[in-house]
């Protein structure tokens, strides 16, 4: 039938629009890890002592770890000495200004749509961009200088504010918390660093961008945000990653901190290589992210929309410690093909007063699977705890796998927890219904969609959320017949 | 209109491909009102999802003509772009798509293969609003998620919505009297005789009397076993609801032996 041809067609020809690379003059360390490659990223980055101890403790600590198995996904086995655990773009000297910067670098960074140009102050987004390990660029710097907020990479960050990273640094995501934030403490490169005053409210949205382009490596970034009391900050991520037959491996650790008063927004769009329909290629997404409102009144809020990688494992999580503090988790997850996601939070509610959200919109599509996992824990001391908890759960066509894993760990009789779920399945026969109307398959996959994962997408910055819309759509395409 | 010429579809089954239409003749010009009837499992429906071009039917044999275009050479979407609108049997629920959202992507979807721009929203809601009216919809439905939760009568009101919101040139309306009570009946059938002008057409299928007392047709068919095998006037219609089809079964048999 002519029909089922199109779509065929049509899924082999979406192709992964990020799918590029650039050749650049890269500076890499050999493959494998050992006690060498960690003095040698610390010395590359020229880091102050500390610093290389504390990788050294990590490396020792997860040598005596073991992978965790109790994910929803199967993948095998990662030989983690065959990975390059440095790679760096060669930058003459030191960088005076973005002109400055590698064109190779900028046009990179331009066919991903990411505003590196001063220019983009009207945009009101300052930008912070990590080529496999290393920070490249950092806009807006000066102008958030004058306000006392830093914005830079986490390699700067370690030589200039020594004091904030060696007191904060591994303080939410401890080295031995799991076997990924392990290695990241070990041999992290680069990431991004914040820190906002106390009472100042930062006038634009800070954000990062990942890219991995070199072969054979792996990501490990570090990211850190500290917004002190009374102070607010909404931060946004976004990744991408050349297409490449092998997996790649991202594992990262982002830790917050939000004081009394204080409020974070965190705000992802994951887009790394997924493979190709076959399941061939992609990046490994195995990330630990963690907040902590560690004063009263303070709140963290996630927004997290995934579409990427071949395997996504993350949780990210708030630890309510603060009385009447706010922990949000607000995900749509998407998988296609052969794509695997095992992914949730975890609220734990400490103080007294505190309340939690968590609105998960998982879509699965293609022989994809899909999982939630949350974990609402509400301890001894913690009255008046209250969460509601929201997970949906969205199959396109039916070779696709939607499963959900909610624990709850409640040690006080004054809590308040409500939980819903919903399962809904698009088939051929709401596609026709639609087709009958008008709407093309294309067009009835985005309005699907986008109903469903509305309230996931109002959180993000607005200018965000359509570009997230349309990433679903189009990761998405030709997925339903 | 629309002329089907010895139309012949099969549909997959788990036993392989099964013939459902033996070969149907039909007619239809601008301004009539055509009632299709006969037992269950004739047909009726198969006709509807060949004529808008559903997946798992499979045109075997014949043709079928709309304003001058092979509609089988379409996809679906482009012969409801082109002026066909199936009102469902069975209508299907959408969650997460509201009423007014899934009609203006629907409306701007036609608007745009016309290349017309898109509708504005006061426009849109303002016709919302007299639709709405039209038909005896309640205007609360149009914000809640397609057919989520409505009622059978409710799902089959909101198909005749959908017609008027749409206004096609040719409307299949599919047992759209099933399900509905009385005075619901009778405020759907009004709204589509407001809907009915000189320069469209409705196949009404239906297996009762009562609505085509409203809808009054110009013509009626009897299907049996893939065929029509019988065409008349209105008066048909009241003949069959008084005696069933078990004269056709007879006819049939008297004709075969
Ligand atoms: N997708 C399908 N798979 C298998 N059989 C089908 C399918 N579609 C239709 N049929 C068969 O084709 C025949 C005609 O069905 P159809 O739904 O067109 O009848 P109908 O005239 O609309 O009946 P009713 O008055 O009950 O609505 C039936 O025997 C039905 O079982
Ligand atoms: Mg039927």
């Amino acid at each position: 039938m002519a029909k089922e041809t199109d779509i065929l067609e049509s899924v082999t020809s979406s192709e992964y629009k990020y799918g590029f690379s650039t050749d650049l003059e890269m500076e890499t360390a050999p493959k494998g890890l050992n006690e060498d490659i960690i003095k040698l990223i610390s010395h590359k980055k020229g880091e102050p002592e500390f610093m290389l101890e504390w990788r050294l403790k990590a490396y020792k600590k997860w040598l005596d770890m073991t992978e965790p198995k109790w994910p929803n996904v199967t993948y095998p086995r990662i030989d983690f000495n065959d990975i390059i655990y440095y790679a760096a773009p060669k930058q003459k000297k030191k960088l005076g200004s973005l002109d400055e910067l590698d064109p190779a670098i900028k046009n990179t960074y331009d066919r991903l749509g990411i505003p590196l140009e001063e220019q983009l102050i009207l945009a009101g987004v300052a930008v912070d961009a990590v080529l496999d390990s290393v920070s490249v660029a950092t806009t807006y710097k000066t102008k958030l200088a004058e306000l006392g907020i830093i914005f830079c990479s986490m390699s700067e960050a370690v030589k200039d504010h020594t004091e904030l990273v060696k007191k904060y640094l591994g303080s939410v995501v401890p080295q031995t918390d799991n076997f990924y934030a392990a290695l990241n403490s070990a041999v992290f490169t680069d990431g991004s660093f914040v820190y906002i005053p106390k009472g100042v409210r930062c006038p634009m949205e800070l954000s990062t961008y990942f890219r991995i382009n070199a072969e054979n490596t792996g990501q490990f970034e570090r990211t850190l945000v500290i917004a002190d009391e009374g102070s607010y900050v909404s931060y946004l991520e976004g990744c991408t990653a050349p297409m490449r037959d092998e997996n790649q491996l991202h594992a990262a650790v982002v830790e917050l901190i939000a004081m009394k008063d204080a409020e974070i927004k965190y705000s992802t769009v994951q887009n790394w290589y997924p493979g190709d329909h076959e399941g061939k290629g992609g990046i490994y997404n195995f990330v630990t992210k963690r907040g902590i409102c560690s004063g009263d009144n303070s709140k963290i809020s996630w927004t997290q929309v995934e579409t990427g990688s071949s395997i996504t494992w993350k949780y990210p999580s708030v630890i309510l410690k603060g009385d009447y503090s706010v922990g949000e988790f607000y995900s749509v997850a998407l998988t296609n093909n052969r794509q695997q996601a095992d992914t949730g939070t975890k609220m734990i509610h400490l103080g007294k007063n505190t309340k939690s959200r968590i609105v998960s919109k998982g879509i699965s599509a293609g022989k994809s699977n899909n999982s939630y996992r949350g974990l609402v824990q509400v301890n001894k001391r913690a009255e008046n705890a209250r969460n509601f908890s929201q997970c949906d759960s969205l199959l396109m066509g039916d070779k696709c796998g939607a499963h959900t894993f909610p624990y709850f760990e409640i040690n006080n009789k004054s809590a308040h927890v409500e939980h819903e779920a919903t399962t809904s399945k698009i088939g051929e026969d709401i596609m026709f219904y639609c087709n009958q109307r008008g709407i093309s398959e294309e067009d009835a996959v985005a309005l699907i969609v986008n109903g469903y994962a509305k309230e996931v997408l109002n959180q993000l910055p607005m200018e965000f959320a359509v570009e997230a819309q349309k990433l679903l759509a189009i990761s998405l395409e030709g997925s339903v017949g | 209109m629309i002329t089907l010429k010895d139309l012949r579809a099969t549909v997959e089954t788990e036993e392989g491909k099964k013939e459902i239409l033996k070969g149907i003749n039909l007619q239809i010009n601008a301004g009539e009102v055509h009632a299709i009837m006969g037992p269950n499992g004739s047909g009726k429906s198969t006709l509807a999802s060949v004529l808008t071009g559903r997946e798992g039917y499979e045109v075997t044999g014949g043709s079928v003509e709309f304003e001058g275009n092979d509609l089988l050479e379409l996809e679906p979407e482009e012969r409801a772009q082109h002026g066909i609108f199936l009102a469902f049997q069975y209508p299907v629920e959408i969650p997460g798509v509201s009423n007014t959202n899934f009609l203006k992507t629907a409306i701007n979807e036609i608007r745009k293969s016309k290349g017309m721009e898109p509708m504005s929203s006061v426009e849109f809601l303002k016709m919302m609003k007299e639709k709405a009216k039209l038909v005896g919809l309640d205007p609360s439905m149009t914000s809640r998620y397609v057919n989520v939760g409505f009622s059978g009568g409710e799902k089959k009101r909101n198909e005749i919505f959908q017609l008027a919101m749409l206004n096609p040139k040719f409307s299949i309306l599919d047992e759209t009297d099933s399900g509905l009570d009385i005075d619901a009946l009778k405020a759907v059938a009004e709204g589509v005789i407001k809907l009915k002008t000189n320069d469209n057409a409705f196949l009404v299928i239906t297996h009762y009397q009562r609505l085509l007392n409203f809808i009054v047709p110009d013509f009626v068919h009897v299907m049996f076993d893939g065929r029509i095998v019988k065409s008349g006037g209105k008066e048909l219609a009241l003949h069959l609801e008084e005696n069933g089809y078990d004269w056709i079964t007879d006819m049939k048999e008297t004709a075969e032996a």
